[in-house]
């Protein structure tokens, strides 16, 4: 059983922070959630992660641990509730097989093919395309990638289910339209209405602020 | 101690087999298991240490030395490969911060493995097999790197030399020589001039 001063090192406008409270807040963990200035990091988060410098990390009885989907696995490890992975080995292959996709390949293309310049554009949106029917795929006919309840997966898919639609507002774009993905349109329906995410996402107005905010400031700069 | 067949995969003609199981990355390693198939080379490591669970674990049992050595695991996939490559098949400045990032990298790696025979510790396990094939590479590193390992990461080498006294490994991992021979065709074919 676990023992508990748990502390989050986070960013309330960051999706890998978010998927970490998230699962706290799944398995009903009562854990102090620290706001870091990523313009000025703190002591405790350089030396909680020297290696790669940043949030989140979760500090579980002064012990650290870094990278969300590490920390995930943690939190599924340590307390009991909500079953984050599945519990058969091939089920959790195939659940890391696709976070691991989505952290590695799907971010970084959509993330780019968001904010890349003029220049930049075809290739990126190409790319983010690509990823995009790669998921599509996976979704045809299922409510969530988990099945019908969420699993890592769909908390790893955060961008996707929510930030994405967000940051695509904030600069006034659109990259997917629903009738050449429908199932991931349907899938970012549903992901705002889960209870078991919804509570937990950055009220969407702020975030949508908060983009349109570093839009400005990169345009201006 | 499991059981398996080796399918050798031509990587600039995949075979349709290769295709089917892996749609997503097109990439080797897949691991299939009564029929069905696992991707990416950490995911299959793990899928392997819960299936046959009886025996030889590689990651430990408690859940903060298990995030510790998944963490580990990751730095050296996002790392090492990458950073590596840079070394083989860069040239000009590319190929010279690459090489200076790499050795950090090593460094690093030397630092977290401190005085311990393994980085699991008394014992070889997950981190060990994410960073040991990579033992392979050095020779191909320190020829187009034009760098020693060893003379920058002593215990890192000793380390690698190590793991090969097992025969899991030895036997698992090509020869240096074969390496270096296929970097250099694949450096040809890239225009990369040494």
């Amino acid at each position: 059983m676990a023992n508990e001063e748990v502390k989050l090192l986070g960013a309330w406008a960051s999706p890998f922070s978010c998927r970490v409270e998230n699962a706290l807040k799944l398995k009903g963990v009562k854990y102090e959630f620290i706001e870091e200035d990523l313009q000025n990091k703190s002591p405790l988060l350089l030396q909680s992660n020297p290696v790669h410098k940043k949030i989140p990390v979760l500090i579980h009885n002064g012990k650290p641990i870094a990278e969300s989907l590490v920390i995930i696995e943690y939190i599924d490890e340590t307390w009991d509730g909500y079953p984050i992975l599945p519990k058969d080995p091939y089920e959790r292959a195939v659940a890391r097989f696709w976070a691991k996709f989505l952290d590695e390949k799907c971010l970084p293309a959509l993330w780019k093919a968001c904010w890349c310049t003029e220049e930049e554009k075809e290739k990126n949106v190409e790319e983010a395309l690509g990823v995009l029917k790669i998921l599509e795929n996976e979704l045809k006919n299922k409510k969530f990638f988990g099945g019908n309840t969420i699993n890592m997966v769909d908390i790893a898919a955060n961008f996707i289910g929510y930030w994405f639609g967000v940051v695509q507002e904030a600069l006034g774009i659109k990259l997917a339209n629903a009738e050449s993905f429908p199932a991931l349109h349907n899938y970012m329906n549903e992901y705002v209405k889960c209870s078991h995410i919804k509570e937990h996402l950055p009220p969407r107005e702020k975030l949508v602020g908060f983009f349109r905010a570093r839009v400005q400031a990169t345009s201006s700069s | 101690g499991v059981k398996y067949e080796h399918k050798e995969d031509d990587l600039w003609n995949k075979s349709d087999l290769l295709l089917k199981l892996n749609p997503v990355h097109k990439k080797i390693p897949v691991l299939v298991h009564n029929g069905k198939p696992v991707c990416e080379s950490l995911v299959a490591v793990q899928y392997i240490d819960e299936v046959w669970k009886d025996r030889s674990p590689l990651l430990p049992s408690r859940p903060f030395d298990r995030a510790h050595a998944r963490f580990w695991a990751d730095y050296i996939d996002q790392k090492v490969y990458q950073l590596g490559k840079k070394v083989t098949r860069a040239k000009g400045v590319v190929h010279e911060a690459g090489k200076k990032e790499f050795i950090e990298c090593l460094k690093l790696l030397e630092g977290e493995l401190g005085d311990r025979p393994y980085f699991g510790g008394d014992t070889f396990g997950y981190v060990d097999v994410a960073l040991v094939p990579f033992y392979s590479r050095f020779g191909a590193y320190e020829t187009f790197g034009n760098f020693s390992i060893e003379a920058e990461c002593p215990k890192l080498v000793a380390w690698a030399k190590r793991c090969m006294d097992r025969e899991s490994v030895s036997k698992s991992l090509p020869d240096q020589r074969k390496v270096i021979e296929h970097v250099t065709r694949v450096r040809k074919l890239e225009g990369v001039e040494s």
